[in-house]
């Protein structure tokens, strides 16, 4: 097998403000994106050849055609897909194998999401989101519970593996909300600007015990774009492009499940992506070559065993980083320095290139108050679906 | 001869005191709890809940019919009791029959059961009685109904009890009743139910069947009386000449309550539960006439009622509020979640899945012996391919690997308690975890499975298996 590594520059991108978006629709936010990604690679939209974009529940089922017409491409390819959360993580790994493969110059990839015109709080439930009501075996079509039920069986899981009583288990994971709280307050772009306490996220009303609300990421509506190019011709569009290093993505078999061998203080797809993008890079001691990332927090308890699952952390051993502050912004491996999905809430198709969008912005100096000392690797991760069994995409950049 | 080779019982988890509703209708206080059922429960849940009890141990492809009574059914149209025999997994050429539209229906499926064995048409036959009954609030009926099913087993080898006669009568009588379109139940004055109807009747059928029979009152060890309430029984048994402390059984209205077309037969079970060999049992089930059977109970009975179904039953039990009840029965509307409308259930894909869905079949792989919910096609193990047996969960019991109780999720109970389930043989499950204390839900609990409702949509009622701590 080949490796993407410095095959494919990011010359170009965009991302709108996230949030509930009340005065803006999908086909607003679209725009907004892709043109601050035209305009910050100086392109035109008859010079995009090739377009992928990424949705998750919004205008299924057929975006593509609408995306030509609302961007009046010049008769180019447009490939709608879908990975789950990662959804957008994929899109942007679609346009760089077709730009790698050769066959196209310049390729665009989008992932957005309108999730606040549904009248509800929270994310559709499973059976919905998935299809699953009639066409599925009962163990799937049953699931009342939510995304907060099944990400809070980890947190049940990894507090009884490592003898963490509810309350030290919280305060862990608390720390992590207060730290992309932090992070957030610096981010124009996001939908929560606002520090927190860990106090406040322990008393905050409990959604899926042990998580209460704060341990939650918001529902929010947003866009994000990417331009993409031949390595080459990278810097005939300008001097700090981003090249990609590694694109990766791992769909587990649904272990967690059905296999009583897997015990929910870990999800394999993020260990298996994460480790083939490190090879995939090159990279040997992630802890030490990854500079900075942007981690999946749809829910407190995520991130922190994406510490352990990524190998920022040794395996049972997150407390101890977390207290640390490894991972603050000033930290040794700062994480969500943007606030992540705590902040920016996660509009499901979205979330991938706003993630990129971060890393990118910070390898180009250009992450005014957030800004990471002279970073060189970033990682971007998405998990789509459950700790049981999901789809994780692991991308790395760098200059 | 024949007669019945086991009995069964499901008494819901939850009770609610008659005492709370009186006080939040600022009404009578009356004594004792009637036993609800959960909102995931109705009378198909409940009635094949006390089928599995009945039929532990027994070889289920060997039933050759399913008698299933309830004044309560979920249908007008639609069978429950092929409903139930999926949920069962009875053999596919089992005579399923519902019977209904009176208290009486479980006792007319006993004897139609009885009269179909000795004919010889079938070898055997489980009869289910179930019901869920609706009073309107503030009223009596409310405070008397109780929820409950009842089975027997009906053959004619390896008999707990011989049923040596039988005598039924009908009466047309408006005593309690309920048209078609209507939720709750009616009735006419009290006095003139009890007195003319309950009593009445009952003499007389019981003095007409005693003379068939050759028997006499003293004849029997115990006689067990359909009886809404202990008025009611206490009446009844005087007239006739019964002892009302050594013959006359407890109706159990303090601590369940009248559950309509089953009570007969959960009261037989219970004094099945306390029967000793040679007991002479006269069985009494009234409802627009009268079904009264007698038995003898043989030695086979120490077998059976080692189970102590009915105290089982009694004694596992939790309380609950009468606003929830009034929820789980839909009674009062509230504020729909502003959540993600239901989708509709797909009736071509619930037939699909009837083995592994409704009768919880996962797969065993016969390459590598790993057990998979649902059916896999391709071994999660050994990636063998279309080389499985089919593997039943119902009756087997798990631990919680771990858990969640989700405040999102909608749930008329909530929260809702999520747990993956692993199984003694192996195989996991992820389940709702139901008749549950949410603080007692700890990692490596011991789980049993029970059948119950999923969702309604469109009319369609799905239902699916649930686990619980075991009862």
């Amino acid at each position: 097998m080949e490796s993407i590594k410095d095959r494919v520059a990011i010359v170009g991108m965009g991302c709108t403000k996230f949030g509930e978006n009340w005065d803006k629709s999908s086909d607003d936010m679209i725009i907004e994106a892709v043109y601050e990604a035209y305009e910050d690679a100086g392109i035109e939209p008859v010079d995009i050849q090739a377009v992928w974009v990424g949705s998750y529940w919004s205008n299924l089922p057929a975006p593509s055609q609408p995306l030509a017409t609302l961007l009046k491409l010049d008769y180019r390819p447009v490939t709608r897909l879908e990975n789950m959360c990662a959804t957008a993580s994929d899109a942007l790994r679609n346009a760089a194998y077709g730009v790698a493969s050769g066959v196209y110059d310049i390729a665009l990839a989008i992932g957005f999401e309108k999730l606040k015109d549904s009248g509800y709080s929270g994310l559709p439930t499973d059976d919905i989101a998935m299809g699953l009501v009639s066409t599925a075996p009962n163990t799937f079509r049953s699931r009342n519970f939510t995304a907060p039920g099944h990400f809070a069986m980890m947190a049940t899981s990894y507090f009884n593996k490592y003898s963490l009583d509810p309350e030290e288990g919280r305060t862990m994971l608390a720390k992590i909300m207060v730290k992309n709280h932090h992070n957030g307050t610096m981010s124009p772009k996001a939908h929560f600007r606002r520090e927190i306490t860990v106090e406040q996220v322990l008393k905050a009303p409990v959604i899926a015990w042990p998580l209460g609300l704060l341990d939650c990421c918001g529902v929010s509506d947003g866009a994000a774009a990417a331009i993409l190019v031949r390595k080459e011709m990278a810097r005939s569009f300008r001097s700090d492009p981003v090249f990609i290093k590694a694109s990766q993505i791992a769909v587990g078999p649904s272990d967690g499940y059905m296999n009583p061998k897997n015990d929910w203080t870990m999800v394999q797809e993020t260990f298996r992506a994460g480790q083939a993008a490190y090879d995939e890079a090159g990279i040997k001691n992630p802890r030490k070559e990854i500079s900075m990332a942007e981690v999946h927090d749809c829910f407190s308890i995520t991130e922190a065993v994406i510490y352990e699952d990524l190998q920022f952390s040794p395996r049972g051993r997150c407390k101890e980083d977390i207290e640390a502050g490894t991972f603050e912004l000033n930290g040794e491996l700062p994480v969500n320095m943007d606030g992540g999905l705590k902040c920016f809430g996660h509009p499901i198709g979205a979330s991938g290139l706003r993630m990129v969008y971060e890393l990118y912005k910070q390898i180009q100096g250009k992450a005014g108050q957030r800004q990471v000392k002279n970073p060189e690797l970033g990682l971007a991760h998405n998990l789509g679906g459950t700790p049981g069994g999901c789809t994780v995409s692991v991308n790395i950049v760098g200059p | 001869m024949v007669g019945i080779k086991s009995y069964g019982v499901y008494i819901p988890y939850y009770r609610v005191s008659r005492a709370e509703i009186g006080k939040f209708w600022e009404s009578f206080q009356l004594p004792g709890e009637k036993a609800v059922a959960n909102f995931d429960e109705d009378a198909v849940t409940m009635g094949v809940e006390a089928c599995r009890d009945c039929l532990t141990g027994f070889d289920r492809a060997g039933i050759g019919g399913l008698y299933f009574a309830s004044t309560t059914f979920p249908y007008l149209e639609k069978q429950c009791s092929a409903l139930a025999a999926g949920a069962l997994d009875l053999s596919q050429d089992a005579l399923t029959i519902d019977f209904s539209g009176t208290l009486r229906s479980g006792s007319n499926a006993m004897r139609a059961a009885m009269d179909a064995v000795k004919a010889g048409s079938l070898g055997n036959v489980l009869v289910c009685s179930s019901d869920s009954r609706l009073g309107m609030p503030n009223g009596g009926k409310e405070l008397e109904f109780g929820d409950g099913a009842a089975a027997l087993l009906v053959g004619k080898s390896d008999l707990i009890a011989t049923i040596d006669n039988v005598y039924s009568s009908n009466t047309e009588i408006y005593s309690v009743y309920r048209p078609a379109e209507e939720r709750f139940v009616s009735s006419w004055e009290d006095r003139f139910l009890r007195e003319t109807g309950y009593v009445g009747v009952m003499s007389s059928a019981v003095r007409a069947a005693l003379e068939k029979f050759g028997m006499s009152p003293a004849d029997f060890a115990k006689a067990i009386f359909f009886a809404p309430n202990p008025t009611y029984l206490g009446g009844a048994v005087k007239k006739l000449g019964f002892d009302p402390k050594s013959q006359a059984t407890d109706p159990i209205w303090q601590m369940v309550g009248n559950c309509g077309s089953a009570h007969a037969m959960i009261l037989l079970a219970a004094a099945l539960d306390e029967a000793n060999p040679g007991d002479k049992l006269l069985f009494v089930s009234y409802g627009d006439g009268c079904d009264i059977f007698s038995l003898t109970v043989t030695k086979e009975i120490e077998k059976v009622k080692a189970k102590q179904s009915v105290n089982r039953f009694l004694s596992s039990k939790r309380q609950t509020s009468y606003q929830k009840y009034l929820r789980w029965r839909e009674i009062i509307d509230t504020e729909p979640p502003m959540r993600p409308r239901t989708e509709p259930a797909s009736a071509v894909a619930l037939y699909r899945d009837r083995k592994c869905g409704l009768a919880l079949y996962g797969s065993k792989c016969r390459a590598c012996g790993a057990i998979h919910y649902p059916v896999q096609r391709i071994c999660m193990e050994c990636r063998s391919k279309d080389n499985f047996e089919y593997y039943p969960f119902a009756e087997k019991q798990g631990k919680i690997a771990t858990f969640s109780h989700d405040n999102l999720a909608v749930s008329p109970d909530p929260p809702t308690t999520l747990a993956a389930v692993d199984f003694e043989e192996g195989g996991r499950i992820m389940m709702d975890v139901t008749d549950r204390d949410p603080s007692e839900i700890k990692v490596g609990m011991p789980l049993e499975m029970t059948f119950r409702k999923f969702r309604q949509t469109h009319g369609i009622q799905v239902y699916w298996w649930k686990s619980r701590p075991i009862r």
